[in-house]
């Protein structure tokens, strides 16, 4: 019954003009000397054209893992054992390294948590921008991607911008360097922006400056934004897709304001009970027991069963699949699926 | 303006400071508060290399921690939250200033006269990945204190009471002669929490203690410490950059901009009327973990935080305060009672 409801969801997607990218079944393993690490295991995700999708988890979930694995970034051991990357008709998961190059950094550009270290420190922070453009276009010429570059600093918001182009990473603070970083993901009009965590390094004043950007630039440009973060303050704020993410699978998918105001899955209401909120004083925090299971030692039925506060038998011995149970919400959760039934 | 024409400026409004300072004792008579520790008109500078230029990192502060009560130290990276409260507990040489620990002057002792002190005043500190020894196993990090301070009489002794402590914070007994590197984040920053109780302190400055961990780790570290306050009835000076997190530990919050206190108030007071218009940004920048609030118009702070090493003029604030006046540039706000609070600001904001 499940399978064949998941089956139903991979046709629906696959004939979806509207996606910008598809991740069906994605699997990216690390081979360790130890054992096999499944960092991600089975990921379905869809990003639709112009839209804001928030991939949601704790750290050593896979949610990164999924993002490098869309670059073709996985070190080794890493590798894409299986499922498929599908973006404008092509599967990235096969493309040679040539073809990849020449998609990801125009088509799809990432932006990472640390805009100190994804800078070159030795280079002008101008000449690292037009140096993307001009890889991609190599026939528009310096001038040219001088001009373009500064036009896109003032756009980002960074002021001077004529006499920022010259500038080296040490001369900005950490919120000029992360609109540098987005400067960059943005000059060639990408179709699809992966945004890891940017801005967790920030302070929030520079947080809630740098947010506003992106949705700014996604309504303005209908750029997609695969936004990854551990945040759910970030996800309220500008997301329209949410996928939860736990143990390298996706756990709950829905509708932000869906998944904000009936939260079905354990282990998202957990994470969402667990945050301080301002206006509520209780006496404790409520707390998810246990830690985060190792990826080499994964308990046999669903990874949450060992801190989940509901698991049943069923739980400790199969592995729930993720299904729908509500109009556009979707849980990989037992219990979820026998109260929807 | 210069270092010296802002210390003269502080001198000359010592009769508005003492004023304030007066409420202050006054209201802590009446609630019967002990004050536990007491900053007067804290300088910390840093030289920069150059000649006659310096980092200003805390600027004239004024501070009380009273005994019992945890106090949040509120400000974004680089406003000087970290150093003052290092400053505080003897762990930064002052450049001006008075820090008094129950009526003893500890700002001006030496290493070896404070030695003593020490042990009433602890440190947790913010990254667990950074400030466990890897080569040391659980035992050893605990038990140093212990052994530095002549606490138990043997090793049988020291072991018991590292076990004793492990057991306070939430340490299996087992993993006693682990090494840190084989924990997750949350259970060292657990193990450097036994490490600043093990000498039973009186006060604990936890330096931005969850901002590395995990949300679902970071409610249970808040928890720990929350029960722990009240077994040994600590105080705690609790830095942060979190609101919502300050939110939860807090009694009382102090909000800092490059060096300075801009607002000290009682947590529920802060929250729902700030008075300082940085704090009413700091309030309106935290992303809300609910959608439906999208909508609310939230005014976003543009401009960056000045350098500290050329301070701007008057109030340090002003260069992105919408509500700026001429006085501002010229005159540098001193912290002054509005109620029961205190607050530096030439206009405060009215409800």
């Amino acid at each position: 019954m499940a399978m064949s409801e998941k089956k139903e969801k991979e046709t629906v997607t696959k004939t979806d003009p509207e996606d910008v990218l598809e991740l069906h079944d994605l699997k990216s393993w690390f081979y360790t000397e130890k054992g096999i690490v499944k960092a991600v295991d089975g990921v379905n995700l869809r990003i639709p054209k112009g839209k804001i999708v928030g991939l949601v988890g704790e750290s050593g979930c896979g949610k990164s893992m999924t993002a490098r694995s869309i670059m073709g970034l996985l070190k080794f051991p890493g590798r894409i054992a299986g499922g498929s990357i599908l973006f404008d008709g092509k599967d990235l998961a096969k493309l040679g390294e040539k073809e990849l190059r020449s998609i990801c950094g125009k088509d799809i550009s990432m932006v990472f948590q640390e805009p100190m270290t994804s800078l070159n420190p030795v280079l002008k922070v101008g000449r690292q921008v037009s140096e993307t453009l001009l890889v991609h276009n190599p026939e528009i010429g310096r001038e040219e991607a001088r001009k373009r570059v500064v036009d896109m600093f003032g756009k980002v918001g960074i002021p001077e911008p004529e006499k920022r182009y010259d500038s080296y990473p040490h001369e900005l603070s950490g919120g000029l360097r992360q609109r540098v970083c987005i400067a960059m993901a943005m000059i060639c009009r990408p179709k699809l922006l992966i945004a890891d965590e940017p801005t967790t390094a920030l302070d929030v004043t520079i947080e809630a400056q740098i947010l506003k950007l992106m949705q700014q630039l996604c309504a303005e440009s209908g750029t997609s934004i695969l936004i990854i973060t551990h945040n759910l303050g970030v996800v309220a704020e500008i997301c329209d897709e949410v996928y939860v993410m736990y143990a390298g699978r996706i756990v709950e998918q829905a509708d932000t304001f869906e998944l904000f105001d009936h939260v079905e899955h354990p282990y998202t209401k957990g994470l969402m009970a667990s945050i301080p909120r301002i206006g509520k004083n209780p006496e404790r925090l409520y707390t998810i027991p246990g830690v985060v299971p190792n990826l080499l030692h994964l308990p046999q039925g669903c990874a949450f069963c060992t801190r989940c506060p509901c698991a049943t038998e069923q739980c400790r011995t199969e592995k729930p699949v993720l299904t729908e149970i509500r109009e556009g919400h979707w849980s990989a959760c037992f219990l979820n699926q026998a109260k929807s039934e | 303006m210069n270092v010296t024409s802002i210390r003269r400026f502080q001198t000359d409004n010592g009769a508005a400071r003492d004023a304030a300072r007066g409420v202050r004792m006054e209201k802590s008579g009446s609630e019967k508060k002990e004050i536990l520790l007491k900053a007067e008109g804290v300088y910390k500078e840093f030289p920069t290399g150059k000649k006659g230029q310096a980092v200003h990192a805390v600027n004239g502060v004024d501070l009380t921690i009273f005994r019992g009560e945890t106090l949040a130290l509120v400000g974004e990276s680089g406003c000087g939250k970290s150093t003052l409260g290092r400053a505080l507990i003897h762990m930064l040489p002052l450049t001006d200033g008075i820090v008094t620990y129950r009526n003893q002057v500890i700002s001006t002792m030496s290493d070896k006269v404070f030695r003593p002190l020490r042990p009433k005043m602890q440190m947790i500190f913010q990254d667990p990945y950074a400030s466990l020894d890897p080569r040391m196993t659980v035992r050893d990090i605990i038990a140093e204190p212990l052994v530095t301070y002549h606490v138990c009489r043997n090793r049988e002794e020291t072991t018991e009471r590292v076990l004793q402590l492990m057991k306070a914070v939430g340490v299996p007994a087992d993993f006693i002669w682990r090494y840190p590197h084989q924990f997750s984040g949350g259970q060292r920053q657990r193990i450097g929490i036994a490490r600043a109780i093990a000498l039973r302190p009186e006060l604990i400055v936890c330096d931005e203690p969850v901002s590395a961990l995990d949300v679902s780790v970071q409610s249970q570290v808040l928890n720990l410490l929350k029960d722990l306050q009240k077994k040994y009835g600590l105080t705690y000076l609790f830095i942060g950059h979190d609101l919502s997190v300050i939110n939860f530990i807090a009694d009382r919050v102090c909000v800092m901009f490059l060096g300075s206190v801009c607002e000290v108030a009682g947590k529920e007071d802060l929250y729902s009327r700030p008075l300082h218009p940085y704090t009413e940004f700091l309030l309106d920048a935290i992303p809300q973990p609910d959608p439906h609030r999208r909508g609310e118009k939230r005014e976003v702070l543009s401009g960056e935080i000045p350098s500290p090493v050329n301070l701007p003029s008057g109030c340090c604030f002003r260069t992105r305060c919408p509500y700026a006046t001429g006085l501002c540039a010229k005159e540098r706000p001193e912290l002054r009672a509005i109620g029961n609070r205190f607050v530096a600001c030439h206009h405060p904001l009215k409800r």
